[in-house]
C-alpha cells in the first residue's frame, strides 16, 4: 500500500507500507521525526497524525481509548487519529497523512 | 566551534541530540555511547521483542543515517572514562578527547546484582540492554522451568513472557508484596492474582540465600527460608544502580546518581545530567531519580531548551506503564509518600483505578485497565490547583468535571 506523509515543516514523502503494519512504525522507520514515545501501546499521543478527509470514513472507528488519549494532545481536529493505530490495508492506499502537534521528536 | 557532548546511547541521549538540533543548536553534537547498537527502544525488549513481535530493527529510535543527516555525530562501542573540568574535555576509552562547550550525562543505569554465592553461574540473567534481550530470548527458548528473582516492572512482565511461552514460572520477591517500590498494596494485590490465575507461584517475603549448580549452570535457587526451588534460567531484576561513578570521580554531587538542580543542572554550570542516572530535587524534599521513558524524554527535551536559554525548572507530572499479558497498568505522579487512597471502579472485574493522597492532596493514580480515567487523571495532576480528596469523593461519575475548577 503506498502512502504519503506530510511533515511538520510541509515536507512531502512518499511511503510504501506491507499490509497490517502500523503506520506509524513505517513512519519512523523511515527516518522520519515522529515521537511516538509509547512505542506504539496505546499510552500517549505523541504519535498523532491529521488524516486525509476524504480517506477518514475508511478508516475502522476509534475507540474510547484513541478517543481518550487524543485528548493529551494540541490541535486535535475530526481528521485526528494516533498513527500507531492505523494498520496499512488496499482500503486506504494512497492516504495522505500529515504530522501533527505533539508528534515532533 | 561549540560542541554538545551526551555521554550515553540511549532514550535520553538519542531524545537530546534530537531536540537540540530540532531547537537551533548550530554547534557540533557528539553522542558518546559503550554499546555497540545505535540507540533503541527499551520497554518492547521485556515484551513483544521476548516474544518474537517486534523486529530487531523496529527497536532503533532513529535509523543511523538519521544522525548524519543532522550532523550528530554518534560514537558507538566507545566508552568515555573521564570527565576533565577544567580543560572542557571528555577522555574516551579509544584514546580520544572530546572537547565540549556543554556536556549532557545520559549514562542510564546497570543491574544491581545479587551478591550471592552462584550468582555467576550460566542462566542467571539480567535483562537491561539488547545484548542482554538477545541472550535471554535465546536461553528462553530451552528453558523450563524460569525463576525471577524480583517483583517489580521488568520481573512481572518478564513472567508474563515467559508464561506466555508456557513455562514453569516462580516469582521470588523479598517485600511481602509485589512493585511494592512502585504501586499501591491494592494494585500489588491485583497483579499478584493475575499472575497467579495464568499458574505462576509467586514466593513474597523471601529471598535468595545462594544458588546450586553443577557443570556451571544453575540447577537450584536456595531461599532463605530453606526452600529450595528447580531453575534452568534464572532472571534477576532487582533494580538498576546508576552510572555516576564518572561524574563522581570528576568532583560532580553524586549520591544514588548524578545530582543535579531544579533546572538538571550538576554541580558544574557546563554539564547536565538527564534520565536515569540523574537525581533531581523531589517535590517532597530531597532528591529521586525516575526510570522511564517519559522521564528520560521530557527531561532531554528541558535540558535542549535550557541550551538555547531558557531558564524554566524542570516541572513535569511523571508517568508509568507496564503492560503484563492482557493487563495494562498505567500510573500518572509519584506516591512515594500517599497516606490515603481511593479506589473507583470495578475492582473484581479488574478495570479500576487507585487514587492516592498526600495530605488531602491527590498525588499519584493507578490505572487498571482503564485507559480513559488514567487520561483524565494526567489531566486532573496537571490542574493548576491541586486536587483534593473530597473533590473526588464527591464526583459519583465522570471526574472530567474537576477539569474546569
Amino acid at each position: 500500500m503506498k502512502f504519503t506523509v506530510v511533515d511538520r515543516s510541509g515536507g512531502v514523502h512518499p511511503l510504501e507500507a506491507a499490509s497490517g503494519q502500523k503506520l506509524m512504525e513505517v513512519i519512523r522507520e523511515a527516518g522520519l521525526p515522529i515521537a511516538a514515545l509509547c512505542g506504539g501501546c496505546r499510552s500517549c499521543a505523541t504519535c498523532h497524525v491529521h488524516v486525509d478527509l476524504d480517506y477518514l470514513e475508511r478508516l475502522p472507528p476509534m475507540d474510547e481509548e484513541e478517543m481518550a488519549l487524543l485528548e493529551l494532545a494540541d490541535d486535535v481536529r475530526p481528521q485526528s487519529r494516533l498513527s500507531c493505530q492505523i494498520l496499512a490495508s488496499q482500503e486506504i492506499d494512497g492516504i495522505t497523512i500529515t504530522l501533527a502537534a505533539g508528534s515532533e521528536l | 566551534m561549540d560542541r554538545l557532548v551526551v555521554i550515553g546511547g540511549g532514550q535520553a541521549a538519542f531524545q537530546l541530540a534530537a531536540s537540540a538540533r530540532g531547537g537551533g543548536y548550530e554547534g557540533d553534537i557528539a553522542i558518546v555511547s559503550a554499546e555497540a547498537e545505535a540507540p533503541y527502544q527499551r520497554p518492547p525488549l521485556s515484551k513483544g521483542y521476548l516474544l518474537g513481535k517486534v523486529p530487531r530493527e523496529s527497536l532503533l529510535l532513529q535509523k543511523p543515517a538519521y544522525f548524519g543527516t543532522h550532523r550528530i555525530d554518534l560514537i558507538c562501542g566507545v566508552r568515555a572514562v573521564r570527565i576533565d573540568r577544567d580543560a572542557r574535555q571528555v577522555w574516551l576509552d579509544d584514546g580520544r578527547r572530546l572537547g565540549f562547550s556543554a556536556l549532557v550525562l545520559a549514562t542510564g543505569g546497570r543491574n544491581r546484582r545479587l551478591a550471592v554465592d552462584g550468582a555467576g553461574l550460566d542462566g542467571i540473567l539480567g535483562l537491561r540492554n539488547l545484548a542482554d534481550a538477545d541472550g535471554v530470548r535465546d536461553q528462553l527458548a530451552c528453558a523450563n522451568r524460569v525463576v525471577v528473582v524480583g517483583g517489580g516492572f521488568i520481573g512481572l512482565e518478564f513472567a508474563a513472557v515467559a508464561r506466555a511461552l508456557g513455562k514453569s514460572v516462580t516469582i521470588i520477591e523479598a517485600q511481602r508484596r509485589l512493585m511494592a517500590r512502585a504501586v499501591s498494596e491494592v494494585v500489588s494485590d491485583h497483579l499478584r492474582s493475575v499472575h497467579q490465575r495464568r499458574g505462576v507461584s509467586i514466593e513474597l517475603g523471601t529471598s535468595v540465600a545462594h544458588f546450586g549448580g553443577s557443570a556451571g549452570r544453575v540447577e537450584t535457587v536456595e531461599l532463605a527460608d530453606g526452600r529450595s526451588i528447580g531453575a534452568d534460567l534464572v532472571m534477576v531484576g532487582v533494580g538498576i544502580v546508576p552510572n555516576d561513578e564518572i561524574a563522581a570521580d570528576a568532583g560532580l554531587e553524586t549520591g544514588d546518581g548524578v545530582r543535579v538542580d531544579a533546572g538538571l543542572r550538576t554541580s558544574d554550570p557546563h554539564i547536565f545530567a538527564i534520565g536515569d542516572c540523574a537525581a533531581f530535587p523531589s517535590p517532597e524534599g530531597g532528591f529521586h531519580r525516575l526510570e522511564s521513558v517519559q522521564n528520560a524524554v521530557d527531561q532531554a527535551r528541558h535540558v535542549a531548551r535550557s541550551l538555547a536559554g531558557s531558564v524554566e525548572d524542570y516541572r513535569v507530572v511523571p508517568w508509568f506503564w507496564s503492560d503484563q499479558y492482557d493487563e495494562k497498568l498505567q500510573i500518572v505522579g509519584l506516591a512515594a509518600a500517599a497516606d490515603e487512597v481511593l479506589v473507583r471502579g470495578a475492582r473484581e472485574a479488574g478495570r479500576f483505578s487507585v487514587y492516592r493522597f498526600r495530605r488531602d492532596r491527590l498525588v499519584c493514580v493507578e490505572s487498571l485497565n482503564q485507559p480513559v480515567e488514567h487520561v483524565t487523571a494526567r489531566k486532573l495532576l496537571a490542574r493548576a490547583s491541586p486536587v483534593l480528596r473530597a473533590e473526588i469523593a464527591a464526583q459519583d461519575m465522570d471526574l472530567r468535571k474537576l477539569l474546569h475548577a
